[in-house]
């Protein structure tokens, strides 16, 4: 919840009203149909009402929690509730599903079971097992299944039991998801979300524990994004469900029980945006998952050491937000990538890239990407922390990023 | 190679399926690799009426059907439906030719996959489907798009890499779409339209159910057509499973032409009555005369009426034939010459032509009218093909995303896709 509060204040304070404009979770291009409501910077509507309840943006909202948030209030009169990721999901999709019927789950054990997360537990009480589909084991064949429902009209939320399992639905993931829209010449369009847990968990296993954003990354025609907190979550959550084009929404099996206080109000992020965590002067580190609790942790004893480093959660894996990156690097000229994929062809090799593409000119130093070693995940304890990042390695490198 | 030889697989003499009167020939059910408890247990499981089968005359060595008018024990079709049938067909064979022709003639390029010989599969079924019913191929796709109603002179654009067609030029042989049709697809991997065919099903189940539209005339129906060298594969078997699962109102066509490329469907099936694996799935399983129109014609009423009525799926078995190679580029010398000649005397349009002339439905003269007309059409998509623009560099990116913001926020903040190069294709993205 700090970190949120604190990308409040930063987010108010620093972005320019025109930038704002892009930031506003629903706005339509001149054009294009689609959802259109502008929130300004100074938090008045504008455009074409959809109707909807959408009060205001994320940052707004946040920036009244900064304010109200007194000393002596008890947490009853605190603005929002609580809760833990897993349930920011659940809600998310709840409210998703409820304002449009088209909006069905399908996977394992999703319905009677409640998932294996318990993301979607209660929900096939609710509206019936078609609408929340318990499938056989058949990642593949549902994928797929999903996807043909997509471009018949329904907007399927496809769960993998957990994101490694859906290796088995590469084939339509990679030939149908991504790229159906396109040899079809813009005929049909793909409405999924394709989501589910990954990441290094606890001592899980190799098979368990994969990180299957880099293996997605080239498809063309997809959208990735990543949440870390329950507000974003629930609100990339509710973005990539009403986003037309398919998104693959990635978990992580270690912050599912993260607490944190949300809005009442509905909100929905912007899928193509990266989150400030931490405003600072030194060092830009990018981040996402699970790992920007590692860069957060890290953050307080760099701050002890008197470094400020500014954190970025990049969220949007696929396409990254080169603006608020770009933004950091001009300010800070180094960059270190802290990411839990392999260390060959992972996120942090692409976004190294795009970086070095973008902004050469702006770098004082080489960009020092910290990713998790090339190999199987063992399932020994000791082994597999030496295997992702951990918060000394981090603190290592940005001291030597900033000699 | 004895092993493999098909006369394995003779046991049951070949005849002609009836219904529900003659539920005591029940073919599969008498294999002898059913154990009797299986059989008991199927019996008794299965509320409808059983499945029927005719055997199959596919394999080498056995006596050949006679062609056409023999063959048909149905009720006879009237001349309008006759005339219907000769013309999707003619228009099918047509268009095959003429894309072979512009092929070498260097007018269209990649894989090229020709139906030539398997058009009564896609006439007996898709002509009996509404354009609410949605059509699930392959990468010989093109018959099937003609038959839903794909203006050929789409179909031919695509073919061409034009800008005017069906898909934009962007999908090619192997991916004809259409929404206006509901042709959803053309698929370059087989089996891969298979769930895509499950999921359109589905959606058509979940409108009935949960959002509570409904037609008088029943469910939508999807028809998924695919070949023997699928029925090996794994999404096959998993969509039979959930289609029959969850009673979806979808047909599975099976175009059994013998051959997937160069592999011999008995030699790369442990059982090759694919027919067969729908009752194991707890659905009907039909084989077919593929290169009878009518036959086919018969088995898809029934079919598709189980399906509209929400009964769920069936499993068809067409016993077809192509009689070009697997693409324009395959040499085609693995298949032997007596079994080439066996299926060209089962022409489906010459067996089609002989009934029509039989019964008296429509004179020769009649036909050949038809005839013209398509070759008339055919001649003009050509044209239009030919004279259609390529796609400008501007359509490069352009369906990528349905919403463009998906490429991303630039360094200057604002959407890629609203940097006006974006549009003209020679932004970086």
């Amino acid at each position: 919840m700090a970190a949120s509060l604190q990308s409040a204040v930063f987010l108010s304070n620093r972005i320019d009203p025109h930038r704002r404009l892009f930031a506003s979770p629903a706005r339509s291009l001149p054009g294009t149909k689609g959802s259109i409501l502008v929130v300004r910077s100074d938090g008045r509507i504008s455009g074409r009402l959809s109707g909807r309840n959408l009060i205001t943006n994320a940052v707004a909202v946040e920036c009244c929690f900064t304010k109200a948030d007194t000393p002596t209030s008890s947490t009853d009169s605190k603005p929002g509730h609580e809760l833990l990721l897993f349930e920011a999901l659940r809600e998310g999709l709840e409210e998703e599903m409820d304002r449009d019927p088209r909006v069905c789950v399908m996977g394992e054990d999703v319905g009677h079971y409640g998932g294996s997360y318990k993301v979607t537990k209660g929900l096939a009480p609710k509206y019936g097992d078609l609408r929340v589909l318990d499938t056989p084991i058949a990642e593949n064949s549902f994928t797929g299944m999903g996807i043909g429902a997509a471009m018949t009209g329904l907007r399927p939320v496809i769960e993998g039991m957990n994101m490694g399992f859906l290796l088995l639905a590469y084939n339509q993931i990679s030939n149908n998801c991504g790229m159906l829209h396109y040899t079809s010449g813009g005929q049909f369009k793909i409405p999924v979300v394709i989501r589910g847990p990954g990441g290094v968990g606890r001592q899980l296993g190799a098979e368990h524990s994969q990180r299957l954003e880099s293996y997605f990354q080239s498809i063309p025609g997809l959208q990735m994004v990543a949440c870390s907190t329950p507000y974003n979550a629930k609100g990339l959550m509710k973005a990539a469900i009403r986003s037309d084009n398919p998104v693959v929404l990635f978990e992580h099996v270690l912050l599912y029980n993260l607490k944190e206080r949300i809005p009442d109000e509905e909100y929905v992020l912007c899928l193509e945006e990266a989150e400030m965590v931490r405003p600072g002067e030194h060092v830009t580190i990018l981040t996402y998952s699970r790992m920007r609790y590692h860069v957060m942790q890290a953050a307080k004893t760099l701050v002890n050491k008197g470094y400020d480093p500014e954190v970025i959660d990049i969220r949007s894996l696929k396409p990254f937000d080169l603006y608020t990156i770009g933004n950091s690097v001009k300010k800070t000229h180094r960059v270190l990538i802290v990411e839990e994929c392999m260390r060959t062809g992972g996120i942090g090799s692409s976004l190294r890239a795009a970086i070095i593409d973008n902004f050469w000119d702006y770098l004082d130093a080489p960009i020092m990407c910290l990713s998790s070693q090339d190999v199987p995940t063992p399932y020994a304890g000791t082994l597999e922390e030496w295997t992702v990042v951990q918060p000394a390695q981090i603190v290592a490198a940005v001291e030597q990023l900033c000699q | 190679m004895s092993a493999f030889s098909a006369a394995k697989i003779l046991s049951p003499p070949p005849f002609v399926a009836r219904f529900a009167s003659e539920k005591s020939l029940c073919p599969f059910l008498s294999s002898p690799s059913v154990p009797a408890l299986t059989r008991s247990a199927l019996r008794s499981i299965r509320l409808l009426r059983t499945p029927l089968a005719v055997s199959s005359d596919v394999v080498i060595g056995q006596k050949p059907l006679a062609s056409s008018s023999s063959a048909t024990q149905n009720e006879d079709v009237d001349r309008e439906v006759a005339l219907v049938l000769y013309e999707d067909m003619v228009l099918g064979r047509f268009f095959e030719d003429m894309c072979a022709q512009m092929y070498y003639r260097g007018k269209m390029f990649g894989f090229v996959h020709l139906y030539n010989g398997q058009e009564a599969v896609s006439t007996g079924f898709i002509k009996l489907l509404e354009a609410r019913d949605c059509v699930v191929s392959t990468y010989r796709d093109h018959v099937h798009a003609l038959s839903k109603g794909v203006a050929a002179r789409a179909v031919m654009a695509e073919l061409f890499g034009k800008t005017t067609g069906c898909c934009r030029g962007q999908g090619g042989s192997m991916h004809m779409f259409s929404s206006t049709h509901n042709l959803l697809g053309g698929f370059a991997f087989i089996g891969e339209g298979i769930p895509v065919a499950t999921g359109a099903a589905f959606s058509s189940k979940y409108r009935h159910e949960v959002l509570k539209e409904s037609n008088p005339n029943g469910l939508d129906v999807t028809v998924a057509f695919f070949g023997d060298g699928t029925c090996n594969n794994g999404q096959f078997f998993e969509c039979l499973n959930m289609a029959q699962l969850w009673k979806l109102p979808i047909v599975f066509v099976v175009e059994n032409n013998l051959w997937a490329i160069g592999m011999s469907h008995v030699r790369a099936t442990s059982d090759p009555e694919i027919w067969k694996k729908g009752p194991a799935f707890g659905m009907p399983g039909y084989h077919v005369d593929g290169m009878d129109v009518l036959k086919v014609r018969e088995v898809a009423i029934e079919a598709i009426a189980r399906a509209r009525r929400g009964d769920g799926p069936t499993l068809v078995e067409c016993e077809t034939y192509r009689f070009r190679g697997h693409s324009l580029a395959d040499p085609d010398e693995l298949r032997k010459p007596d079994e080439k000649a066996h299926y060209a005397a089962r022409d489906p349009i010459a067996a089609l032509k002989s009934y029509i002339l039989e019964k008296n439905l429509a004179t020769e003269s009649e036909l050949k009218v038809i005839e013209e007309k398509i070759d008339n059409l055919i001649e003009d998509a050509v044209e239009f093909a030919d004279s259609s623009p390529h796609p400008p560099r501007s359509q490069l990116l352009e369906n990528v995303f349905v919403d463009p913001k998906g490429f991303g926020i630039g360094p200057d903040g604002k959407y890629r896709c609203e940097d006006p190069k974006f549009t003209e294709g020679t932004a970086q993205v």
